[in-house]
């Protein structure tokens, strides 16, 4: 009958969505992501490097509390890992498990950003003024930075929660697993944008 | 979802929520159209404001304030928005937005983009964007008003335009419309890496195909930079940083570099489909194969390519190492060579052809002669030395309206003229749109061609009145001339405009391959169906330019009719099960 092979054909449209589409436009969305910190990054070495009264930032900002954050952050990736991992081999509770692992990495992370604004905040850095008559563009630079990359650690989680649920309700099995793939190819993103921003913002004297 | 289930959608669903990406192309190009209404409107000002500096503008007094260019502050405001309505809601989501979503799925062989619900998103987030820009005419303090590149410290601080949150919405919108283009950029990608028909190797896709994805990738990669830059703006704007404020420790160059990184490639989205669209209508009516396909295609990679590391070739005048001017300047000069490969390669396309000259294929040999005259005065700005002498003057503002009118506009009517009937399923009158052709060809060039003398005259690019300046006085004449052929051009389009809105009515019923033509989405039906094509996917068994073909006893082959004994495509896909 021509309209079952109507059917048919939709069909056979419809599953092709599912495999293999999601990860590559997650690799092109990350592309165009990564040229949006490309921006925020040269700006901030232009504006840094044209400053004469530029702060040492390990002077103003906490690094060892950052380190300790970045730590969080790549043992995250780490649990991230884990998770495809686990799902490839058909452990479902050790999906679940890393996942909410990896959800907690970031938002610990996230926690302790908030803290270190807080605590910045306090001590009359913002993001137009600062106490200690340096370039105002340094506590700018510093909040748009962490704050751009914290918007991605937040959304990050999100995802990670969405997955979470998608996965409790058993949808990822050792075949079907890609979502996760995919959740995963942001998260490490995330976390490779991090050590950049770290690097620049917190470590380069 | 099914077809049957298709038909019963609502007609909100069907054509307002629509997620069939040929209603979403449609709605890009109504959305772009209109805007082109109040664009155009905008440059008819301008060019009475210039034309006739002493007498007021017929009707001002039933204008916005803020569009009354009796006050000059309310000049730099008209041509600010003729220049960003023009680019960001009219060349780009028509090109992109509006041809890229119709043509796409169905030149490769696809039934729909791979993501539809975030297609649909990038129209009514668009939308919204445009409505925004809008918006700002009736603000307080008027619509932003430092031309269209937003140069701080002008766009930064209030104090210097006297532009408050008109300028504020500005960039929100340009923000918005920046994101749109993102989304629909990763969905055009993924569609056109992944979705292809059974066949269609990506060297048997159509230029206009390889032209937007170039255009996809160039959008993909640049547009991110420009919304970074918007985003310092807008928070030197409200929430009183300093990036662009030296004052305060940051630099004005900064936004410069910034701009035109996103700024240059977006010259190119704004050309590249319009060349693909013009190499794919000259094929056809040349009754011949496209000369040299694979350099059209290395051409189009080149020239987006050059175009990421040229973007300093703007800022010559804004002072910078004369190493780096020569770099850029060499560089912008080597994308000549593309650039020339194609524009042979259209003629080597005619030479000898049987040309049948529709209003498409006037369309595109307008655009091809345009874009030579505008090419050629690049190369003049391209040059340091000489840019030094004609930049910010009316030289420049004639080039970039042969390459954006003369160019992309040409491309943009050919385009139409061509896949109106796959787009709406009935025939546009082809005697008006030929008058149409011929008035706006002529006038378009009465009004643009003269402009390179006032800029080697000395006219500056953005004065309010000529006549202030004594060295300028004596050219007032031609500025006159120019205001009176610029009329004469906007009159012209109101053929245009009648005949697209009559034939949607009333045209004659077109059917599925009007043109004779070989790409695939002549196998549709016009307009095509839900899903494009009924109950199989069109195999592709040779590239789209198969014209006068010895193979077979008419002048065209089509990239989906099998040759008896001829090899079967090696990249197939299982048929579905038929009972």
């Amino acid at each position: 009958m021509a309209h079952a092979a109507t059917m048919n054909d939709v069909e056979r449209y419809e599953n092709q969505l599912t495999p293999g589409w999601g990860k590559l436009m997650m690799w092109v969305f990350l592309c165009s992501d990564a040229m949006s910190f490309a921006g925020l990054l040269a700006a901030y070495g232009a504006v840094r490097l044209g400053s004469s009264d530029w702060p040492v930032p390990a002077s103003k900002l906490d690094v060892p509390l950052t380190a300790l954050n970045t730590f969080i952050l790549i043992c995250s990736s780490v649990t991230m890992v884990k998770a495809l991992s686990a799902i490839k081999h058909g452990d479902r509770k050790g999906l679940l498990g890393y996942l909410a692992a990896t959800m907690a990495g970031g938002a610990t992370f996230l926690g302790i950003q908030a803290y270190e604004w807080t605590h910045l905040i306090h001590e009359g850095m913002t993001i137009s003024s600062n106490p200690w008559g340096v370039n105002t563009l340094f506590g700018a630079t510093f909040f748009i930075l962490t704050g751009f990359h914290g918007c991605h650690v937040l959304s990050g989680v999100i995802y990670l929660f969405c997955i979470f649920v998608r996965a409790a309700q058993g949808a990822y099995t050792v075949e079907n697993n890609s979502a996760v793939e995919i959740v995963g190819l942001y998260w490490h993103f995330v976390d490779l944008i991090w050590i950049l921003v770290f690097t620049f913002v917190y470590l380069i004297a | 979802m099914s077809l049957k289930h298709e038909h019963e959608l609502s007609f909100i669903r069907k054509y307002i929520f629509s997620m069939d990406h040929k209603i979403i192309g449609i709605q890009f190009l109504f959305m772009s159209l209109l805007f082109m209404i109040v664009g155009g409107f905008l440059a008819m000002i301008v060019r009475w404001q210039l034309g006739f500096p002493d007498r007021e503008i017929p009707f001002a007094s039933h204008l916005p304030e803020s569009l009354n260019p009796a006050d000059p502050a309310h000049y730099n405001a008209v041509f600010t928005m003729h220049g960003s309505i023009m680019i960001f809601l009219v060349i780009i989501p028509i090109l992109a937005g509006a041809f890229g979503n119709f043509l796409i799925p169905l030149l490769i062989g696809a039934r729909d983009m791979a993501f539809p619900k975030l297609n649909m998103l990038s129209f009514w987030v668009a939308l919204p964007g445009g409505l925004i820009m809008a918006s700002s005419f009736f603000v307080e303090g008027g619509t932003a008003a430092t031309g269209w590149t937003a140069y701080p410290p002008l766009s930064a601080d209030p104090q210097y335009t006297g532009v408050g949150l008109g300028q504020t919405l500005w960039v929100v919108s340009v923000l918005i419309l920046g994101t749109s283009s993102i989304m629909g950029a990763v969905n055009y990608i993924t569609t056109i890496v992944n979705m292809r028909a059974p066949g269609m190797h990506f060297f048997r896709m159509p230029l206009s195909v390889w032209a937007l994805f170039i255009t996809a990738i160039l959008q993909l990669m640049a547009t991110p930079v420009l919304a970074s830059a918007l985003g310092m703006l807008l928070f030197d704007r409200t929430l009183g940083t300093h990036f662009f404020n030296p004052a305060g420790g940051g630099q004005v160059l900064l936004w410069q570099h910034l701009f035109w990184f996103y700024s240059h490639p977006a010259v190119y989205i704004m050309i590249l489909p319009s060349m693909g669209f013009v190499s794919d209508i000259i094929s056809t009516f040349s009754r011949k194969p496209i000369f040299g396909y694979k350099a059209m295609v290395f051409s189009l990679v080149g020239i987006a390519g050059l175009g990421f590391i040229v973007w300093g070739h703007h800022m010559f005048q804004s002072g910078m190492n004369p190493a780096l001017g020569t770099a850029f300047m060499i560089s912008t000069m080597v994308i000549a060579v593309p650039s020339a490969i194609k524009t042979f390669n259209w003629l080597g396309t005619l030479w000898r052809g049987s040309i049948h000259f529709t209003p498409a294929m006037l369309n595109a040999l307008a655009f091809v002669s345009t874009f030579i005259v505008g090419g050629l005065s690049g190369i003049f700005m391209a040059s340091t030395p000489v840019d030094m002498f004609i930049h910010d003057t009316y030289f420049i503002v004639a080039h970039l309206h042969y390459v954006l009118f003369g160019g992309s506009l040409f491309g943009v009517f050919g385009a139409l003229n061509y896949w109106y009937p796959k787009m709406f399923g009935r025939m546009m009158n082809s005697t008006v749109n030929t008058i149409h052709w011929v008035l706006t060809f002529t006038f378009f060039n009465l009004t643009f061609f003269p402009m390179h003398i006032l800029g080697m005259g000395g006219h500056m690019r953005r004065i309010y009145d000529p006549t202030l300046y004594e060295f300028l006085k004596p050219m007032q004449p031609m500025n006159e001339f120019i205001s009176i052929s610029a009329f004469l051009l906007g009159a012209s389009q109101l053929l245009f405009a009648g005949n697209f809105i009559f034939s949607l009515f009333r045209g004659k019923r077109a059917e599925s391959n009007p043109w004779r033509a070989n790409s695939l989405e002549w196998s549709a039906p016009s307009p095509p169906p839900h899903l494009n094509w009924g109950d199989k996917l069109p195999t592709v068994y040779r590239g789209p330019y198969e014209y006068s073909s010895p193979e077979v006893a008419e002048d065209y082959l089509p990239q989906n009719r099998p040759l008896i004994g001829a090899p079967t495509p090696s990249r197939t896909v299982p048929a579905p099960a038929r009972a």
